[in-house]
């Protein structure tokens, strides 16, 4: 995790069940990220890994909380929730699986393409869950060494 | 393409009235399935759908699609409506369903990735 070196860190709660507001928060991070002078591919994709995490969040669990820190080769999103955890990662990870239910797919949710997605678009993806718990995810995106030499 | 040239010879119904149709369409995406539409669409890409819930708003915004197009005479929720026009993406509508709207867009020019 960037500490001393990072050039920019912020916090976002996420509301589970929130609907009203899905997006809202990989649209600001988004923004940050646009401001900060990335590339806009990169920006592309810490957009689309942010999203279905919030998302996720939305649908899944009761709250949770996303951390953006960026530094000068890195981007990196940390993502926590106090939530049912995810019983088999591996399992949750295949392209297609969700448990989404039928009113989160009546409207589009619920692909099973979130995981996958932000696996893609990332680095590094880690995933930490614990039953009853909650989901703790890490996304790294490399920045290719902007703004250094 | 631009969004105007689309509207008017597939005489597509603009919702989001205040929101300029000048932007240029590159190419086109049609789906229903939200992960899938921001795994797949492209930059400047005309979306196609029958979700018509506020949430396609972000989805267009953090794709920075060219614009949302419904399909079979649906429209926008109200709150879409509202976001669109915060957001300033255009909200367009069709009386067509998704394959003839495609299939015409695809004569245009209008060709996916
Ligand atoms: N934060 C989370 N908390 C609990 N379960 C989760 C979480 N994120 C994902 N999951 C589980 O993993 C599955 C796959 O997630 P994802 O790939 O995003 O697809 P989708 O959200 O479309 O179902 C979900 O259906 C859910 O069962
Ligand atoms: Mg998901």
């Amino acid at each position: 995790m960037p500490t001393a070196e990072s050039v920019y860190r912020q916090e976002f709660p996420v509301k589970g069940g929130d609907f009203a507001k899905a997006g809202a928060v990989a649209c600001r991070i988004k923004e940050l990220l646009k401001d900060l002078g990335l590339d806009t591919a990169i920006v592309r994709r810490a957009a689309i890994a942010a999203y279905e995490a919030e998302m996720n969040v939305i649908m899944y669990a009761r709250e949770g909380r996303m951390d953006l820190a960026v530094s000068a080769q890195e981007v990196h999103i940390t993502v926590d929730d106090q939530g049912p955890g995810i019983a088999d990662v591996e399992l949750a990870m295949t392209e297609g699986f969700s448990t989404a239910t039928p009113e989160m797919r009546e409207l589009g949710f619920g692909a099973g393409m979130g995981l996958p997605n932000i696996k893609r678009n990332s680095d590094v993806f880690y995933i930490d869950s614990r039953t009853g718990h909650g989901t703790r995810l890490k996304i790294i995106i490399r920045t290719n060494g902007h703004g250094t030499t | 393409m631009t969004l105007t040239d689309l509207a008017t010879r597939l005489e597509l119904k603009v919702f989001t009235a205040g929101i300029p149709l000048d932007r240029p369409v590159l190419g086109g995406y049609a789906s229903d399935l939200l992960s899938d539409v921001i795994g797949h669409a492209r930059k400047d890409d005309l979306w196609v759908t029958m979700q018509v819930h506020p949430n396609i708003v972000a989805v267009a915004v953090l794709k920075e699609l060219a614009g949302i197009v419904l399909v079979n005479g649906r429209e926008p929720a109200p709150e879409t409506f509202a976001q669109a026009e915060r957001e300033k993406v255009p909200v367009l509508g069709t009386r067509l369903g998704t394959f003839e709207l495609v299939g015409r867009l695809y004569a245009m020019g209008v060709k996916g990735g």
